[in-house]
């Protein structure tokens, strides 16, 4: 399980979260959705220990994530696989080669490896490119080495960052589908960001809209689509109005 | 102005306080044998190796241009076999460490900062964090011991290069045998001309391997921030060069 409690972070003077609590509740695919800089990718490497919060803490399995030395940090990070926004493939690398990169610390002989590596890319349906570079790979197929990345490591919970943004619509609906196969197919408990609310409907088990720092609503697929906030409206509805504007009409109302 | 000076003084502190923890980090990733050992035998090969040509390029220039000004500077007042002596004791003491030193601190230093701080913005080095690698293991730890070990090799070569160069140089264009060349060369000879300069290209390869991956990971986001991190990498090698070139010359000499 994943917890967020009341964490806030600031990058000078400009507060990006503040005081966010979520909880992810294991085997469910949460989707943290958001606008463009609400905060959102923040709150996910909170998770892993890339940041730490100024306030609050994020939990994983009881362990308080920031209060953790290097040693179960490492620890903690075996049991997470994070796909990044852009890949973040190691360039001088292969695809075999970055998939491979999490699985040798793993203490797994060569042929387990091989295994791993062949299920991960046929996971995601990249068979056959094990020896090709991300510099020749389209920003799709990146984005699906990433998963398969993850995916190798069979970890507890998979942390999608953005995974759809700047795809067109049919590779977006391929990433979506990936998501949802890896958790049928290994069971993971997954957050993914985004600001895509097709994808966020096709992903989700449950949908918490990131607002101003904090959880504005969370709630299943359909009570977000029947949502009466007008904030998370205007969003899942793609309205150009101001948002203030919305805000002013609910007048008082609470996520 | 008080408060500038405070604020200065601050941040001086501050960049201190992270320069010791960077220190210690690498440290610290020394005993993660495990990650560094196969990655460092790479980085021996991309800093060393690659880096002969450039060394041995510029030994040879300046062992010809040494070898033509003591011969002008000597002219009717000191022994023409003075010019091996001459050669030999710069190349060796002084021009192989420092000007390979400075050349490897574009080549080398530059490489390492640009490389690892676009590394830093595509969040190659947070993927690493997330594969459970610690990055300062990965990264740093290789490519300062491979810069420590093989400076002293290229300096070695660039100083062979650099009196042979020197040496032809008297025999064909100046009145010069080989013989007497090689008995100026031997003149004020010790053993220690050699071990000085390769302490001191030791020291300039850890410092410029340092340098650059201390400037290549604080790059927080942008190309723009990987140029500055590059320039600054070299500046800064290039400076403590120099200045570490005067502190090996006090203590040691």
């Amino acid at each position: 399980m994943i917890q967020f409690r009341d964490v806030y972070k600031a990058f000078g003077a400009k507060p990006v979260l503040n005081g966010l609590t979520l909880d992810v509740q294991d085997g469910e695919t949460m989707v943290i959705l958001g606008y463009s800089g609400s905060g959102k990718s923040v709150a996910l490497k909170h998770v892993v220990g890339l940041l730490e919060p100024d306030a609050g803490e994020v939990v994983v399995d009881g362990e308080v994530v920031h209060q953790l030395d290097r040693e179960r940090l490492t620890a903690l990070r075996a049991r997470i696989g994070y796909v990044f926004q852009f890949a973040a493939l190691l360039d001088s690398m292969t695809v075999r080669e970055n998939v491979v990169l999490g699985l040798a610390r793993r203490g797994l002989d060569e042929r387990e490896i091989d295994e791993r590596v062949g299920e991960a890319l046929a996971l995601v349906d990249l068979a056959g490119s094990e020896d090709r570079y991300p510099a020749e790979l389209s920003g799709g197929m990146r984005k699906r080495v990433g998963i398969a990345r993850a995916i190798a490591l069979r970890p507890r919970y998979i942390l999608y960052d953005e995974p759809t943004t700047g795809l067109d619509p049919v590779t977006s609906a391929v990433i979506d589908r990936l998501i949802v196969r890896a958790r049928e197919r290994i069971g993971v408990t997954g957050v993914v960001v985004t600001h895509d609310i097709r994808s966020a409907y096709t992903v989700g088990d449950r949908i918490a809209m990131l607002y101003r720092g904090t959880i504005r609503q969370v709630g299943t697929v359909e009570q977000i689509q029947k949502t009466h906030d007008p904030v998370v409206r205007q969003f899942i509805e793609g309205r150009p109005e101001g948002v203030t504007d919305a805000e002013t009409a609910f007048a008082g109302a609470g996520p | 102005m008080l408060e500038l000076v405070t604020a200065r003084v601050r941040g001086g502190l501050v960049a201190l306080g992270r320069v010791g923890q960077f220190l210690s980090d690498v440290v610290r990733a020394l005993r993660d044998t495990e990650t560094w050992t196969g990655l460092t035998l790479v980085q021996m090969r991309r800093i060393g190796a690659a880096s002969l040509p450039i060394a041995l390029f510029i030994a040879a220039f300046t062992g010809i241009v040494l070898a033509l000004q003591a011969s002008y500077t000597f002219t009717g007042a000191v022994p023409l076999y003075f010019v091996g002596t001459l050669v030999g004791k710069t190349i060796m003491l002084e021009l192989g460490p420092v000007l390979t030193g400075l050349a490897l601190a574009g080549r080398v230093g530059a490489n390492i900062a640009a490389e690892l701080g676009t590394m830093r913005v595509t969040e190659q080095v947070d993927a690493l964090e997330t594969l459970a690698y610690d990055p300062v293991s990965y990264l740093v730890v290789p490519r300062v011991l491979a810069a420590t070990v093989m400076f002293p090799f290229v300096v070695a070569l660039a100083a062979v290069m650099g009196v042979t160069s020197g040496w032809l140089t008297a025999v064909n264009l100046l009145d010069l045998s080989t013989v007497e060349f090689v008995r100026g060369l031997k003149l004020f000879y010790q053993f220690k001309d050699i071990w000085f300069g390769l302490v001191k290209s030791m020291s300039f390869g850890l410092l410029i391997a340092l340098i650059g991956c201390m400037k290549g990971l604080s790059v927080s986001r942008g190309a723009e921030a990987v140029g500055r991190a590059t320039t600054d990498a070299v500046v800064l090698s290039a400076m403590m060069i120099l200045v570490l070139d005067a502190f090996w010359a006090v203590v040691l000499l």
